[in-house]
């Protein structure tokens, strides 16, 4: 398969645009700054979010190098790599929840529709109630259930009254498919909840900010297959509003939930394309050793 | 010359070391594989033999040889000395020992008392001499016995970890043998004070006036051990320090754990425990001289009166003195609360402030208020600042301006200088003591609780 052309997409112009944001280091005080063009087409015709040239540091450690591609709206879009590779510190990029790491720097261009995310303009409070995350290890506030999910309504002063809110956090917790199993125990603690459980409150958390794009960080590597299978199945509904970025290791799960898959590989950008393609035809070399087992 | 003997079983223990460690290897031909244990076990296990016996004999006949002594040279006294009442007998005794030490004896003595001391001395060089051979020769023994049972099926580790363990448990048990004597001591004490003074009395009368009267018609007659304005004047003075201590140490806490820089958090936060390192009387005159004349001053320019000592200036000094338990605590406590639980909140869109008044301190709160009744325990007992800059009068008052003073105060003035032990005077500041005791007690109980329960949370 490695012997059929291969169509060379690289970003998109050579030409930077004027609000890339230039590092301040030159290219000698970088370390570990080894860019491999990415195979496969970057873009899709409706974007929801772009990325354009991203490169992340950790202090001098280039963590991140020259990654290009779109986020459809309403795909499932999912990172799959080995670990190390930069797919989480990517995901973190796009609700820039790597500005609480004090010695890591972004630079590039993200849009979120049209709106450059790291603008000056843009309130990055702002940003992540339209931009939520879910993580790997679920988290849910040392609060009652309700309270978990009334968190970010109540704090981004979305609703107006009692009742309003009861139906917001009954609606968020009916889309996360928890409702029958928490609607008796509502003044329970968020942590009395399975592992499973839990991680679909810290979704209908996310949701009841009613965001734009869910990004995912690894959501089911603490759970059970169980559990793992109703958040699937959970995603795939949620796909009929939300866009979802998720980062997973199990490839599987990439094959499952998600249309488009980007593969990482040591902080570069691959392969992306369809995910059946992917998994049935990757075009670079890497890619092929990796979904076949060969590393990861 | 016990010392001696002391240094040369220490160096017999030290030496049998190496040499089991020697035999071990030697019983074990080519393979040290073949040994149970590690050769050093095989070592300590001979150690232990030599030392542990001999140690132990030292320390029972080092303890019983006096009395012995004694009794021998009272029964070899002449009758009519030996039939003197127990106190007349003592004073006897005595001038025996100082006549044998050397030390300048109360009369001239006479020839019964000479021989007595002499035959002491004998005695003493004999019994010395005796726990000498005695001591060595077990030592040798051990050595010679833990030398030929070593084989390299002995289990050398299992037995010395049994003595190691057994020395553990003696460890902890010394600990809490003598909390147990304390509060015992005191409680005796307390109860021969309730039989002068009856309980109720004691608990909620109005007055303190800690003295008693050897005549019915002397000023002392007028003396009362109501201990109610003592505790009202510790709850002023711990309260305007809790005041003081809590919002300060909180709001330093906040920004040590929050938004300081981790540099400026490395320096700030040691710095700040330094103000634990003080003296107490450190803060104590810097209490009296500084603090009590700068309000005083204020208090005047003001046209309020404020006694020279104040609650408001012990308390304030107090406060300051308890910062840092509630800052270094309060600060442990923000930092234990998961990451997790501040990137789950800044996901949805809170700040830095949101976030930590509606998931970080709600989370800490158990470990914040552990923190504070730590120190409230703290300034509860504190008593230096106290004695210097609130004074000794027992006011019921609640006016912070005025002088008060404190049970712990109270404690130091009544077992200062010359003490009879059957006054109820004396006595009043064993229940004090116990008192106090039990109020910490509960408040510790109440704290290292709450600070359990707070580790369950999240894990």
């Amino acid at each position: 398969m490695n012997t059929t052309t291969i169509e060379v997409q690289t970003t998109l112009d050579s030409t930077p645009s004027p609000s890339i944001r230039e590092t301040s280091l030159s290219s000698a005080q970088i370390i570990g700054y080894d860019h491999q063009q990415t195979v496969g087409r970057i873009t899709v015709d409706n974007p929801k979010m772009v990325c354009r040239d991203v490169n992340v540091y950790y202090a001098k450690k280039c963590a991140l190098k020259q990654v290009s591609l779109d986020i459809g709206t309403n795909e499932v879009i999912s990172f799959i790599g080995p670990s190390g590779c930069g797919k989480s510190t990517f995901l973190r990029c796009l609700n820039r929840m790597n500005d609480t790491i004090p010695i890591c720097r972004v630079t590039g261009e993200i849009k979120l529709d049209q709106d450059d995310i790291y603008d000056k303009s843009i309130d990055v409070v702002q940003l992540r109630a339209r931009v939520g995350m879910v993580f790997q290890k679920p988290n849910p506030f040392p609060k009652s259930i309700y309270e978990n999910v009334a968190y970010g309504p109540r704090i981004h002063g979305m609703v107006n009254g009692k009742a309003e809110m009861d139906e917001l956090v009954h609606e968020s917790l009916e889309r996360a498919g928890l409702l029958k199993e928490v609607e008796s125990r509502m003044n329970e603690p968020g942590t009395s909840l399975s592992g499973g459980q839990q991680q679909r409150l810290c979704i209908a958390r996310a949701i009841a900010v009613n965001p734009e794009v869910i990004l995912m960080d690894e959501p089911c590597s603490a759970l059970d297959p169980i559990a793992t299978a109703k958040i699937e199945e959970l995603i795939d509904e949620l796909r009929e509003n939300y866009t979802i970025v998720i980062v997973t290791h199990s490839m599987q799960q990439a094959a499952r939930v998600s249309q488009r898959t980007a593969y990482f590989h040591l902080g570069n950008l691959i392969e992306i394309g369809e995910t059946d393609q992917i998994f049935t035809n990757p075009r670079h070399k890497l890619t092929e050793d990796y979904i076949t087992g060969r590393f990861g | 010359m016990l010392f001696y003997l002391f240094v040369t079983v220490a160096l017999l223990s030290l030496s049998s070391y190496y040499l089991g460690r020697k035999r071990a290897f030697a019983v074990a031909g080519s393979h040290i594989r073949n040994l149970h244990s590690l050769p050093s076990f095989y070592g300590s296990y001979t150690a232990l033999w030599c030392g542990l016996p001999a140690l132990i004999v030292f320390t029972v006949w080092a303890t019983l040889q006096p009395g012995v002594i004694i009794e021998l040279v009272v029964a070899s006294l002449p009758p009519e000395l030996q039939q003197l009442p127990p106190g007349r007998l003592n004073l006897v005794i005595n001038d025996i020992k100082n006549l044998v030490s050397g030390n300048i004896v109360s009369s001239s003595p006479d020839a019964a008392i000479l021989a007595a001391a002499d035959h002491y001395r004998h005695l003493q060089t004999t019994g010395n001499a005796a726990l000498w051979v005695i001591v060595i020769a077990l030592a040798l023994a051990g050595i010679t016995y833990g030398w030929r049972t070593i084989s390299p099926q002995l289990r050398a580790r299992n037995r010395v970890e049994h003595v190691v363990n057994a020395l553990l448990i003696a460890s902890s048990t010394i600990a809490i043998f003598t909390t147990i004597g304390i509060v015992l001591s005191v409680l005796f004490e307390s109860i021969r004070f309730f039989h002068k003074i009856p309980v109720s009395e004691f608990l909620f009368g109005l007055q303190w006036s800690p003295q008693t009267a050897i005549r019915a018609d002397q000023t002392g007659s007028s003396g009362a051990f109501g201990m109610v304005p003592l505790f009202t004047g510790t709850l002023l003075i711990s309260g305007i320090a809790m005041l003081v201590a809590v919002p300060i140490g909180l709001m330093s806490a906040l920004y040590l754990s929050e938004y300081a820089s981790p540099k400026f958090r490395a320096t700030a936060k040691p710095a700040l425990e330094v103000l634990a390192g003080i003296p107490t009387v450190v803060y104590g005159f810097f209490a009296a001289l500084t603090v009590a004349p700068l309000i005083r001053n204020l208090g005047t320019a003001m046209g309020v009166h404020v006694a020279s000592e104040s609650a408001l200036a012990a308390g304030l000094v107090m406060g300051i003195m308890i910062i840092p338990f509630v800052s270094s605590l309060s600060d442990d406590v923000i930092n234990a609360v998961p990451q997790s639980m501040r990137d789950g909140s800044y996901a949805l869109g809170a700040t830095k402030s949101e976030t930590i008044k509606r998931v970080l301190l709600p989370a800490a709160l158990p470990g914040i208020v552990g923190s504070i009744l730590l120190a409230v325990s703290r300034a509860i007992g504190e008593t230096m600042i106290v004695v210097m800059a609130a004074g000794l009068s027992a006011n019921l008052t609640a006016n912070p301006l005025q002088a008060v003073t404190t049970v712990t105060v109270q404690i130091v003035t009544l077992l200062t200088g010359d003490q009879e032990f059957d006054s109820a005077k004396t006595l009043a500041a064993f229940a004090l003591g116990l008192v106090l005791f039990i109020v910490t007690l509960i408040l510790n109980i109440i704290a290292l609780t709450v600070v359990r329960k707070y580790r369950e949370q999240y894990e």
